[in-house]
């Protein structure tokens, strides 16, 4: 497997300034990720944490104030090398739609309400290749027979569909043209758990057909655990913990994590769940060391100083935390 | 499950209620059913916490709206300490029944006016209904009723609702519901606009407050896993109909009615991998379920026989609870090959 995707110590700020004053905040802070061709990277964090951020960083789809202040970020598509940072808009065209796609999170407000289904399908298809009417449609119509999609939904408008449908229909029209990434923004919230099952299987079934690789943006853990195959989770704009999603699950190490597992209710058992004590902090003016330290039941003195490092717990699997850290290099010694 | 209770008059009584709304097409009016013949009690005596679990448009809401004097049922009664909602008087409504039924709404920053101080809601909540008349015992009285769902006066105190979390706006709307010391509190998606950390902190303060104040709650969600957390009953709607109610260990532990199962595997979590094994169908168009003649599941169910499309099923109390079924009348004569396996 290789590298389709790699950032290195992206630094990604929203700065403004107004009447002399400048404020900046730290949505993405120092984050390095190496993503492989045909996974499911899942990326998990509470709002507010800077998942969306990253993920415009990442699809190279920014406007100031958003500014990339540090890093880089590499896509390896078809053995090329090409740096979304210094991307020109003429290169963006090309490559969206056809080779990195998006399914954002409100379906509703994606799909042109005064056309029909088969129309907007038209309008996306033909702004990339060069089809007539009739072409597009037979693509169209094979396309969603392929992803079971019933063919009434072609001649629909958008509101007469359920909101289940309608975004299977964004991810279809997403994906119409077999994009090699595929980045999703929470495109199970807000439905219900039924229709989730359905959108999930159907990312599924896209992702395994063409092999496409596909980083999915998610608070839902349980989302992630029965799609993604490694999870990064994040936490203040920071990067915490990495692993297989088995690892996440089972043996977290960071302790916002093990919260974050804990704290998910389940059908099984009705004790006392934990909620984490205080709040997420503002990205504007961060505590120093460790940004979850406020938070912490293990936080010592050196977390409020200290900004912790990635460091490596197993092979694959990495955490920023100092309690981790002191553990890791205390474990030899005993032996 | 509506035992009467010592002859205790119930708390609130949904007897029958149906809400039907008319869409105009051309010349003609179609009959929409919000919803459909829900008889839900809640007793007086025992304080409970009911969840009313289901998808979008399964018309929980507009139950909720009922139960509130928000919206006024088409057919049925609905009666709070034994007086009938619709015959109350305006007056009546506003100093009697909103002291005792207090609402909660879903997205906390969408309930306070961004431009208003959020103490301000407070203070003329406490003026409006008179618990307290001078500055000095406004204040106190609401720093004591902060102090319930774990803040302080002093926190709020002169803030706008943007500068706290969601978990804390959530939290002072709940607070503000508190000041009238309601019996009954309806809370429609309370947690659902929250983030998975802070979302336990409110659910939590609901089992507290029905533990500690005696406070009745009506927890309506879509997430079956906090219903199951903080509910004493459960009750599954779909469509408008109430298709399976009973204590939260039955049915969501061992469901009975087949959407209710169907939802139960859906859940996505750490195990739920192996569930989820076959696939699901999913409706097209949510309005062709309304409109079925016969249950409005059957389009989807696993376990359909040809009754279920032309005929209503009945209510089937079996095994401690209500299922809206007919896999579980007796009188009918079921399929040999069933998917569904009636008991355990």
């Amino acid at each position: 497997m290789s590298t389709i995707i790699e950032t290195k110590n992206l630094k990604a700020y929203y700065v403004t300034k107004a009447y002399g004053v400048e404020r900046t905040v730290q949505a993405v802070d120092d984050i390095s990720i190496q993503i492989q061709e045909g996974e499911v990277y899942g990326i998990a964090g509470e709002s507010g944490c800077g998942k969306s951020t990253l993920l415009k960083v990442l699809l190279g789809s920014y406007k100031p104030p958003l500014t990339v202040v540090d890093g880089s970020i590499t896509y390896h598509l078809d053995g090329e090398e090409i740096h979304a940072e210094t991307m020109t808009e003429d290169e963006q065209q090309d490559l969206r739609w056809k080779k990195i796609s998006y399914i954002p999170q409100g379906s509703m407000h994606v799909l042109n309400p005064v056309r029909r289904i088969q129309d907007t399908f038209h309008d996306f298809i033909s702004a990339h290749r060069n089809v007539n009417k009739k072409e597009s449609k037979a693509m169209t119509a094979k396309y969603l027979k392929e992803l079971g999609l019933p063919e009434k939904v072609m001649r629909s408008f958008p509101h007469e569909l359920s909101g289940g449908m309608r975004q299977r229909v964004t991810i279809a029209l997403a994906t119409i043209l077999w994009p090699k990434l595929i980045f999703a923004d929470e495109p199970t919230t807000a439905l219900d758990v039924v229709v989730q099952r359905g959108v999930i299987q159907m990312l599924k079934d896209v992702q395994q057909k063409e092999g496409s690789t596909l980083i999915l943006i998610t608070h839902d853990i349980g989302v992630h655990a029965n799609l993604a195959d490694r999870i990064a989770i994040l936490y203040a704009g920071k990067l915490v913990e990495e692993a297989d999603t088995q690892t996440i699950l089972n043996n977290p190490k960071h302790p916002y994590t093990q919260f974050l597992i804990n704290s998910l209710p389940s059908l099984d058992v009705r004790d006392e769940r934990e909620s984490i004590p205080g709040r997420p902090p503002a990205l504007d003016n961060p505590p120093k060391g460790c940004r979850f330290h406020e938070r912490c039941p293990l936080a010592k003195a050196v977390c409020e100083t200290v900004d912790p490092q990635m460091i490596t717990v197993e092979p694959g699997h990495r955490t920023a935390c100092h309690v981790v850290e002191e553990e890791l290099n205390r474990e030899p010694a005993i032996q | 499950m509506n035992q009467p209770s010592n002859n205790q008059t119930p708390l609130l009584k949904i007897d029958d209620v149906s809400k039907v709304f008319y869409i105009r097409e051309g010349f003609s009016n179609r009959e929409f059913h919000a919803v459909d013949s829900a008889s839900v009690t809640i007793e007086a005596d025992k304080p409970e916490i009911l969840a009313i679990v289901g998808e979008s448009g399964s018309g929980k809401t507009t139950l909720a709206r009922m139960v509130l004097g928000m919206e006024k049922p088409s057919v049925g009664i609905l009666q709070y300490k034994d007086r009938v909602l619709a015959d109350l008087s305006k007056r009546e409504m506003r100093n009697w029944f909103y002291k005792e039924v207090q609402p909660v709404f879903q997205d906390p920053f969408a309930a306070f006016s961004p431009l208003k101080r959020i103490d301000h809601y407070l203070f003329e909540t406490v003026r409006n209904y008179k618990m307290a008349i001078h500055k000095k015992e406004v204040e106190k009285y609401i720093d004591t009723v902060l102090q319930e769902v774990g803040l302080t006066f002093a926190e709020i105190k002169g803030r706008y609702p943007n500068e706290l979390s969601g978990g804390q706006a959530q939290r002072v709307a709940i607070a503000r519901a508190l000041i009238t010391k309601p019996s009954l509190i309806v809370a429609d998606e309370p947690v659902s606009m929250l983030d998975a950390s802070l979302r336990m902190s409110v659910v939590n303060m609901f089992r507290k407050l029905k533990d500690e104040n005696q406070v009745s709650v009506i927890y309506i969600t879509h997430d079956l896993a906090t219903a199951f957390y903080a509910g004493d009953r459960v009750a599954v709607m779909l469509r408008g109909w109430i298709v399976e109610m009973g204590p939260a260990e039955q049915v969501l532990g061992n469901p009975l009615h087949p959407y209710t199962q169907n939802l139960k595997i859906s859940i996505p979590t750490i195990k739920s991998s192996e569930a989820w094994k076959e696939r699901v169908d999913l409706s097209v168009v949510e309005a062709d379920e309304y409109t079925r003649t016969g249950c409005k599941f059957a389009g989807r169910c696993p376990a359909v026989m040809d009754i279920c499309h032309n005929h209503i099923p009945p209510n089937i109390v079996t095994e401690g609870r209500t299922v809206k079924c007919f896999l579980y009348d007796e009188s009918i004569e079921k399929p040999k090959n069933e998917m569904v396996e009636p008991t355990n």
